[in-house]
């Protein structure tokens, strides 16, 4: 990296705030304040965009499912509806917060507010630029993986606290589907970190830049699974079984409204940023895009690969119908969990090969690559083939719900 | 470890480690003395990183507070017929004087034995370290505690089927 | 004042009296309270107790390979993980039989 690294240099933002640190310094004052100062500035920096990332994706979210459900979405208030999430927000504060009787008042009100501490926690380990990041963390996978399980207990206080049946079972459906789908996520990201051979983000994305390629082309299964299992963890729509309006009405915030709701509403997508952010500087080489940060900052890159993801979200939820529990948790177990299995294995055979026999990188990462790729679709289409049952083109009768796990009769010839 | 920062951080982490588990005894719902224990268990994940034990104190997070509590749950809720109102029994005045013992004792010991320290400063990566500790001094306890996790998990499913 | 001098640092004997306390706590709930859950949050936080007292040996103390604490740290997560498994798994199978996790009216083995 040839960077000019000047006070000026804003393709990466970690060099005006390194050059105040060396400026506090030599003001002379001690490591705490200066440790304060720049854990402060990189807190503003993350808080700006978590909150603008907030009020956006509300309007990007809504005009994008829009288009695809073939109509316009919000389009009244301001030039091109942008203004709608200000008036979502206006609407939400105006309205009263109402608290049922026997809720328990405490839990009730905590669990909005305690539930940002993990989605906002998420982007403090996320590197942004060469010398941008906020907390270079050794276990930085790890801590992403902590953070998302204590989600769990937070919704759990939601759905316990309002002391309603759907808000209980909304809660233990996020506790069954999230439990769940933590093994394939972990196993997942454990090709990755055992690939990488690091644990820390910073590490990561830098391991990319020194061979030459996004993690992607070495874990397109590890990338599946963690799309897949991320969609689940985010209650969003293929899996928002917790939440689910036409099952029970709303889930774990049924009893919520005014700004309450909202804080549900906006952590959702932030927490959704931050998946895709986590998925950007894992599988996507976060800001490096093989040279290209040379001339566009590295952040900015960032940022576009986020949103990159972010639409692959909302396309999902645009398409894709909801998924029974059942199916759900089955898909969990029968199917990525083995498949995490055998990336895990494969990618540690890999590793033994490749540092045991000591070959060099050129000629055995693309290896790996070809590999691993053909191992993903032979994987992939063998679990369709092995677990789904065969499509009937033309079908005779009109088929139940109840129907659907009967085996069905062979398809007739006619 | 004398920088400040990471004193007043222990103490403060201490200090709502250990409020959250007096609470544990004083409140009146069981659904919130859990919730007041997982603020204990990452009061304990923060001293541990204030004690430079990064990786232990992030499994610490995942596996007690993401985990262990999430089976507390499960249990008060699939139990609904049983008290939730975290009374004590009889039990409580021998506990209390035992409770005083155990951290008089404790605390003499502590105060009076001449402790070999290091002086050492705080580690660099643990992770890494840990990792080849349980694969090559360790490997025997390691197996051990694999299939342990794996008897558990069989006889905790036997327990609870229904036959 | 001496009390503040006395923690503004942070030594071994302080984190080892940390953990004496919260061990107290735990073991004080472990025994005095009705509900089997209840009961093993107590004997968890126990756990805990100890895990930072080996946390704090491995910072301070001399040794020639300071991270076993850790190591042995992980150990008793796991063993936490799967005690926590099985008894939770018993005060549920004992509810389905007596409609209760209270320990002290659970006395069949009782004579």
């Amino acid at each position: 990296m040839s960077l000019l690294a000047n006070w000026y240099d804003f393709r990466d933002l970690g060099n005006p705030v390194a050059r105040l640190i060396e400026a506090l310094q030599d003001a002379g004052l001690s490591g705490g304040w200066i440790y304060a100062i720049s854990g402060l500035l990189g807190a503003i920096g993350i808080l700006s965009f978590v909150g603008v990332a907030a009020v956006i994706n509300i309007w990007i979210e809504r005009r994008l499912i829009g288009r695809i459900q073939v109509r316009r979405g919000p389009n009244r208030v301001g030039p091109f509806g942008l203004l709608q999430p200000v008036a979502d927000a206006i609407k939400l504060i105006q309205k009263e917060a109402l608290q049922p009787d026997n809720a328990d008042g405490i839990m009730f009100t905590l669990a909005p507010i305690v539930i940002f501490i993990p989605a906002i926690l998420a982007f403090s380990v996320l590197p942004w630029g060469e010398h941008m990041v906020l907390a270079d963390l050794n276990v930085g996978v790890l801590f992403l993986l902590a953070l998302s399980s204590t989600t769990t207990i937070i919704i759990f206080m939601a759905g316990y606290a309002s002391n309603n049946k759907y808000a209980i079972l909304g809660s233990m459906r996020v506790i069954a589907m999230l439990i769940s789908y933590e093994l394939p996520v972990v196993l997942a990201l454990l090709g990755v970190v055992l690939f990488a051979g690091t644990m820390s983000l910073t590490g990561i994305v830098s391991f990319q830049e020194t061979y030459w390629s996004w993690l992607i082309f070495f874990q397109p299964l590890a990338f599946l699974i963690f799309l897949l299992g991320s969609t689940a963890e985010l209650n969003r729509t293929p899996a928002d079984i917790a939440e689910a309006e036409s099952e029970i009405v709303a889930g774990f915030h049924i009893e919520y409204s005014g700004m309450k709701f909202g804080l549900f509403y906006a952590v959702e997508l932030v927490n959704t940023v931050a998946v895709s952010a986590i998925i950007a500087s894992l599988f996507f080489g976060g800001w490096w895009t093989y040279g290209l940060e040379e001339f566009i900052p590295g952040w900015i890159l960032f940022i576009g690969k986020i949103y990159s993801i972010y639409f692959i979200f909302i396309w999902f939820r645009g398409t894709l119908p909801r998924f029974r529990v059942d199916q759900l948790m089955a898909f969990a177990w029968k199917v990525l969990l083995p498949l995490a299995l055998i990336n895990a294995m494969m990618v540690a055979l890999e590793i033994f090969i490749w540092t045991e026999y000591e070959i060099s990188a050129g000629i055995v990462l693309p290896i790996f690559a070809v590999v691993n790729f053909a191992l993903a679709g032979v994987l992939i289409v063998g679990f369709g083939r092995v677990m789904s049952r065969t499509m009937e083109r033309f079908p005779k009768l009109p088929r139940l719900v109840k129907d659907i796990d009967v085996p069905l009769p062979e398809p007739s010839t006619a | 470890m004398d920088d400040l920062g990471v004193v007043i951080a222990f103490w403060a982490l201490a200090a709502m480690t250990i409020g959250a588990a007096a609470m544990l005894i004083l409140v009146r719902n069981l659904m919130h003395a859990i919730l007041f224990l997982i603020l204990s268990f990452v009061g304990v994940a923060g001293l541990y990183i204030t004690l430079s034990a990064d990786f232990v104190a992030v499994a610490q997070v995942l596996i007690y507070a993401g985990a262990i509590s999430v089976l507390m749950i499960f249990a008060v809720m699939l139990t609904p017929l049983s008290e939730r109102d975290n009374s004590g029994n009889f039990l409580q005045l021998p506990a209390l004087v035992l409770s005083g013992l155990v951290i008089a004792g404790v605390t003499f010991v502590a105060l009076e034995t001449e402790w070999r320290e290091a002086g050492r400063g705080s580690f660099d990566t643990t992770a890494a370290e840990i990792g080849e500790a349980l694969l090559s001094p360790f490997v025997l306890p390691f197996e051990i505690a694999s299939v342990l996790l794996v008897a558990a998990m069989i006889g905790a499913i036997v327990i609870v089927r229904d036959d | 004042m001496s009390i503040v001098l006395l923690a503004a640092r942070v030594d071994l004997e302080h984190v080892l009296i940390v953990g004496a306390v919260l061990f107290a706590i735990g073991l004080y709930v472990a025994l005095s309270k009705r509900n089997a859950v209840a009961v093993l949050m107590g004997i968890e936080l126990m756990l805990n107790a100890v895990n930072l007292t080996f946390i704090a040996f491995a910072r301070f103390v001399e040794s020639p390979r300071p991270l076993d604490g850790h190591v042995f740290v992980i150990f008793v997560i796991t063993v936490a993980a799967a005690e926590a498994a099985v008894a939770l798994a018993l005060a549920v199978a004992v509810y389905r039989h007596r409609e209760t996790i209270d320990v002290g009216k659970i006395s069949l083995l009782r004579w």
